[in-house]
């Protein structure tokens, strides 16, 4: 299982930089996909089994399924990769690499000196509902009403 | 080497029973076309034709395997087998018999819902990849219909799962002991056949292909193998909708004990099989926009309600009203 | 809403029975090389050249079916024997052309070519497909068995002078003035 973890872990970490620095918008888009199902791994092997499955459906599989439509409408050809080309010349990212480098020394530091052993709990579907069903209720009810008024908004702008 | 869920022999046995048996519906669903359209289908390889399958993978294999060279070849080359890595996937947690499957999942559901939204991936990124207009229209009809007609499988479904109380497929045919979900959730039922239908793109709702608009739709650029990988993902779909809708409706193995549970599980599937075919050799092809009124303005509201209905039911029942 | 499930739903299930009982309805497919097809006799098929009742070529070499032909797949040159009789010097088909669409044989005044119902003419050879006189002559009259181009022509041939054909006047006198 620790295996398992640092195998996603490298996985969600090469996807992500590859994001990053990959000029080809459909190929970041593929990264993210895979950088998305790592986490749900991750989350897997932590004992949450819902919370992975619900990342797999709901990011990997809804989400970025509407990024990608969205970007079959734009006709992203090779003029846009050379402008991401030009953007990602060294100089403009040396000054935010360093100061992001300092801040992961840090808490790289702060995860080493603090260790905390993370024992993963299994978590099934019954306990979670019970939890979000039972004290999380008023949460879980705020978020569907905002979910409720984003749909309608949407259905509102599409009609005009 | 025993037979239980999860051994090295059931998943092998399970991997090649599942690749044969959707080649091998290549020919069945030639045949039985033919025999409603009083043809006679393929019948010249071998016996009945059934070799046929076989001359039909020589041909794709010694097919040039061509890739555009206006094409994003990453992507390009990446999209077939998602399909049918997505597919064989969800095959992990299909319970066939007591005893018989690769795993025991307690968010099995969830998992066949993940994989089935993944799926969409392989369409949108190869109609993309193509760099041709009618792969990019098919693909982008694909990406609405899959989406949308996803929300309608996963809600209907949740009636099945709120009477079992689990998300174990396993689970889910042993509480269909004492009767069928088709019953209670007949609704559910046909929501999910037509979700399902529409979501492995075949013939009523094969829009995202559909020859007489746009050539191939997403496949138009394929060839060779990788778009043998799209068929054979395409018959791939056809036996997992089957065996999904068997297993949460029509009480999976469960049957009268003169036959054992699996033959009872292949018959019924090898029913929803023909009656796939049949769905294809009968109905025409909506057009799109109707595909996505009917799926919003119809399917949703009532697969709502048949939760609803559902969840009521199961609480009168459990006395918390 | 009860508009909306007969059309989604019950005419859907109607035309799923209708074509689930085409099951137990016998097939139309013939295994062609194995048994053979009953063709229409009116099938336009190879293109052959027949002869009148009395063994005779009927073709007279009009050019007409020539000029019918929307591929321009036929052609002859006329000759003309001792006793006044056309008859085409030489008549070919090309039918690696030929679209088998019959406005030659209506277009021929004599009967002489025909389509019939016989398709099997595939070839390895592309040459092969060019048929001379020889191959298209027949030595029957065809679809016609009683028709004589001669007989009923006012042409003079041997053995058949002016006025002597059938439903023909004898020719008039111009220099009489009797009626």
């Amino acid at each position: 299982m620790t295996m398992l973890f640092y195998l996603a872990g490298a996985v969600a970490l090469i996807s992500t930089i590859s994001v990053t620095i990959s000029t080809n918008v459909v190929h970041a888009l593929v990264y993210l996909i895979i950088s998305l199902l790592a986490v749900a791994v991750i989350f897997f092997v932590l004992g949450a089994p819902f919370a992975a499955m619900l990342e797999a459906i709901v990011y990997a599989g809804a989400i970025m399924v509407l990024f990608l439509f969205a970007m079959m409408m734009l006709n992203l050809g090779q003029a846009t990769e050379n402008e991401e080309k030009a953007w990602l010349r060294p100089q403009l990212w040396v000054g935010p690499g360093l100061l992001i480098l300092a801040l992961l020394v840090q808490l790289v530091s702060v995860l080493v000196t603090q260790r905390v052993d993370v024992v993963p709990v299994e978590v099934g579907v019954h306990e979670l509902s019970v939890l979000l069903f039972g004290p999380w209720l008023l949460a879980v009810e705020l978020a569907s009403m905002l979910l409720l008024a984003g749909l309608i908004a949407a259905y509102h702008l599409a009609k005009r | 080497m025993v037979w239980e869920v999860g051994s090295p022999l059931s998943i092998g046995a399970i991997l090649f029973t599942v690749i044969i048996v959707a080649a091998m519906l290549i020919w069945v669903e030639r045949r039985l076309l033919g025999l409603w359209q009083e043809r006679l289908g393929p019948n010249r390889v071998g016996p009945f034709g059934l070799l046929q399958v076989v001359a039909d993978m020589i041909k794709i294999f010694a097919k040039e395997d061509w890739v555009p060279p206006f094409a994003d070849k990453f992507s390009f080359v990446l999209a077939p087998p998602i399909i049918m890595f997505v597919i064989l996937m969800s095959f992990t947690v299909i319970p066939f018999a007591p005893g018989v499957g690769v795993i025991d999942s307690d968010v099995g559901v969830l998992f066949v819902l993940a994989m089935a939204s993944l799926g969409a991936y392989s369409v949108m990124l190869g109609g993309l990849a193509s760099n041709n207009k009618y792969a990019l229209l098919g693909s982008l009809r694909a990406a609405a219909q899959m989406v949308s007609y996803e929300v309608f499988m996963g809600i209907s479904l949740l009636g099945v799962v709120a009477l079992t109380g689990s998300f174990n497929l396993r689970d889910i045919v042993i509480a269909q002991t004492d009767g069928w979900f088709i019953i209670p959730q007949f609704i559910g039922f046909l929501i999910f056949m037509i979700a399902g239908i529409a979501e492995s793109h075949r013939l009523p709702f094969d829009i995202p292909e559909a020859e007489q608009e746009i050539v191939a739709g997403y496949h138009t650029e394929y060839s060779g193998m990788k778009f043998g990988m799209f068929f054979v993902g395409e018959y791939l779909g056809v036996l997992l909708i089957s065996s999904l809708l068997v297993v949460l409706f029509f009480g999976g193995w469960l049957g009268p004990a003169f036959l054992p549970p699996i033959v009872w599980f292949v018959l019924k599937t090898s029913f929803f099989i023909a009656f796939f075919i049949l769905l294809r050799a009968a109905i025409p092809r909506p057009r799109y926009d109707q595909l996505m009124t009917y799926g919003w303005l119809f399917l949703l509201p009532l697969s709502l309600l048949n939760l609803m209905i559902t969840g009521a039911f199961v609480l009168w029942q459990e006395g918390g009203m | 809403m009860l508009r909306l499930i007969k059309d989604t739903l019950i005419s859907q299930v109607v035309t799923l029975w209708r074509v689930f009982v085409h099951a137990f309805d016998k097939t139309d497919t013939v295994e062609y090389p194995d048994v053979q097809p009953q063709m229409a006799a009116r099938w336009r098929g190879r293109i052959i050249l027949s002869r009148d009742p009395d063994g005779e070529e009927r073709c007279v070499a009009c050019n007409l079916c020539a000029v019918a032909c929307p591929v321009d797949c036929i052609a002859l040159q006329k000759a003309e024997d001792d006793e006044g009789r056309w008859y085409p010097e030489f008549f070919r088909i090309n039918f690696s052309r030929c679209i088998m669409c019959g406005f030659c044989e209506e277009a021929c005044p004599t009967n002489a070519i025909q389509l019939t119902p016989d398709f099997e003419m595939a070839e390895y050879v592309r040459q092969d497909m060019v048929w001379e006189k020889e191959d298209l002559l027949i030595n029957g009259t065809g679809k016609y068995h009683d028709y004589n181009f001669y007989r009923v022509a006012g042409k003079k041939i041997g053995g058949k002078d002016k006025g002597e054909a059938r439903n023909e006047a004898p020719p008039v006198d111009v220099r009489s003035l009797l009626p």
